[in-house]
């Protein structure tokens, strides 16, 4: 059985140098598609895939990642806005990396597009009112 | 043609002044010409809406039975301390102020998720809010430990006091490091991720009265979705900071110190903020009345966001370091578009002030007026201006002894 899913890969900055991905195509014969990646070296790095593969082999590729320190992002959250508490502020705008998040350039509300959030958290705890819900 | 505010008044009264925003009045004044502008219009209302640290509200609980001695004592409301160096049962809650067992940043960056600005705004909201204290107790005021609940319905008074709000202008934060910063600006990505900035712009109160000619000590105000008032010029007023040609700041200038009845606010327009690795604050909703008392009155309201110049500072060494070096100054039409340039980089940019808020805060106070409920007060004594030569000092340390 093949299984696709889209991951969240928190790299530690000692790990930005290193070719994991790589390994996960070689090893494990996983695809990928590269969705948004933030790394350079020396620095904590963002990167979220769409990773495609045999269901074993997308496990053990898992487990390989886990082991080498990257932080993995649970696949079943959701990330949620509370209405009441948005403020319209806009901090979100340039935090969220797959640009969930648009200005309406009449009004200059903050419109938040549920379809593109891949819950990576970031904008969670950059909301100044806590208004970004995330659902475990 | 000059009017006088109690003119302005009597048509308030009548319920024939007529009340723009800041932001309509650009286009009026542009459509008919200032002078005739200043002729028809009454009133030009503003709005701001941003987390404002300089906030917190004076709590008069009441006495228990035996009496409690909370001055000098120790008293946290839902867990958070409060100042009690004052009267007996008086209290002063600041927004800043964050529960003794929060990890504050030894978990970096800290989460700041409760504090001060989350208590103002659950007691606005008519919430029961946990009161627990120790006191040494006296002859007088036996009692040495109270836990109860209390409510602002309960209270004697509630009154919220700011002593720096709304303030005319303020930098445009940047990062030039390799790591993230979180500041109270904001998270600031690294090397020049994004620029964050922080005021209404051109519906902001002190922008369209640049030098204080028409706001003073006195001047009835939108506080939280209440009534209050301007009590004094704000913490670190500094009306000598550099100007431009049509009289507006091109740095932090002038500030606000504002008051009013919490009883009477609302928890929309008082909302508990963190500020990730930074703390705890309020996002404060001002609002201020501008009587166009003459036709330079109404010059200064016409200001428009590609008229004001903010500059943009380096968070990561320059802010820190007290450094006075700016990379450049931007307008805020250019902060709304979304990206500016910094240092031949397109930077995105994005606001911790809400613009639509500001918005909705101007059009509230416009409707007030219309319908005669909010009658403009003359000030008792105006805020310091450019000739006072107030500047905003920096402190210079001196060895002890
Ligand atoms: S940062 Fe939070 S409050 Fe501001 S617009 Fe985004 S979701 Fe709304
Ligand atoms: S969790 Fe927030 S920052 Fe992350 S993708 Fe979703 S909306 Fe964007």
């Amino acid at each position: 059985m093949n299984v696709s899913r889209r991951i969240v890969l928190h790299f530690p900055p000692n790990m930005t140098g290193q070719p994991v991905v790589c390994h996960l195509v070689k090893d494990f014969g996983l695809t990928f598609n590269i969705i948004k990646a933030s790394i350079s070296p020396g620095q904590e790095g963002l990167l979220i895939l769409e990773l495609s593969g045999e269901r074993k082999n997308y496990d053990k590729g898992i487990k390989y990642l886990a082991e080498t320190g990257i932080e993995i992002q649970s696949l079943s959250q959701d990330v949620v806005r509370d209405e009441a508490r948005c403020t319209h502020c806009g901090a979100c705008v340039t935090i969220c990396p797959t640009e969930a998040f648009a200005l309406e350039p009449k009004t200059r509300k903050v419109l938040f597009d549920h379809n593109k959030c891949v819950v990576c958290g970031l904008c969670v705890k950059a909301c100044p009112p806590r208004a970004m819900i995330l659902y475990l | 043609m000059a009017k006088t505010i109690a003119e302005i008044n009597e048509r308030i009264r009548k319920g024939k002044a007529v009340v723009v925003t800041a932001e309509e009045v650009v286009d009026i004044a542009r459509a008919k010409g200032v002078s005739k502008a200043a002729e028809e219009i009454d009133v030009v209302t503003t709005g701001t809406f941003g987390p404002m640290c300089g906030s917190g509200a004076f709590l008069n609980v009441g006495h228990s039975k035996p009496r409690i001695k909370l001055g000098g004592g120790k008293v946290y409301l839902n867990d958070v301390p409060v100042y009690t160096g004052i009267a007996a049962v008086d209290v002063f809650l600041g927004a800043t102020a964050i529960p003794d067992d929060d990890p504050r940043n030894k978990f970096y960056p800290g989460e700041f998720n409760y504090g001060g600005g989350y208590v103002i705004q659950e007691l606005v909201a008519g919430k029961d809010i946990i009161l627990t204290a120790s006191a040494y107790g006296t002859d007088c005021y036996p009692r040495k430990k109270l836990e109860t609940l209390i409510n602002i319905r309960d209270i004697n008074e509630a009154i919220l006091f700011n002593v720096r709000n709304a303030y005319q202008n303020y930098s445009v934060a940047v990062n030039l490091s390799d790591k993230v910063r979180y500041t109270y600006m904001g998270v600031l990505k690294p090397n020049l991720g994004n620029a964050n900035y922080s005021t209404a712009g051109q519906l902001s109160p002190l922008f369209n009265d640049p030098y204080y000619k028409t706001i003073g000590v006195g001047t009835r105000i939108f506080l939280g979705g209440g009534a209050g008032y301007v009590a004094w010029h704000g913490t670190q007023h500094n009306p000598t900071a550099l100007r431009a040609d049509n009289g507006v700041p091109r740095r932090g200038a002038g500030t606000l110190a504002v008051i009013g009845d919490l009883k009477q606010m609302k928890p929309e327009w008082l909302v508990g903020t963190s500020m990730l690795g930074y703390g705890c604050t309020l996002t404060v909703g001002i609002g201020v009345p501008i009587p166009i008392l003459s036709e330079e009155t109404l010059h200064y309201t016409i200001v428009s966001d590609a008229d004001i110049l903010a500059p943009i500072v380096d968070y990561s060494e320059a802010y820190p370091q007290r450094e006075p070096d700016i990379l450049g100054e931007v307008s805020y039409a250019e902060l709304k578009s979304g990206n500016i340039r910094v240092r031949d980089k397109d930077v995105p940019t994005a606001s911790l002030s809400s613009y639509p808020k500001a918005v909705e805060i101007a059009n509230i106070l416009k409707k007030w007026i219309e319908t005669g409920e909010f009658l403009l007060t003359e000030p008792v004594a105006p805020l310091p201006g450019v000739e006072s030569g107030i500047t905003f000092k920096a402190l210079k340390e001196r060895p002890i002894s």
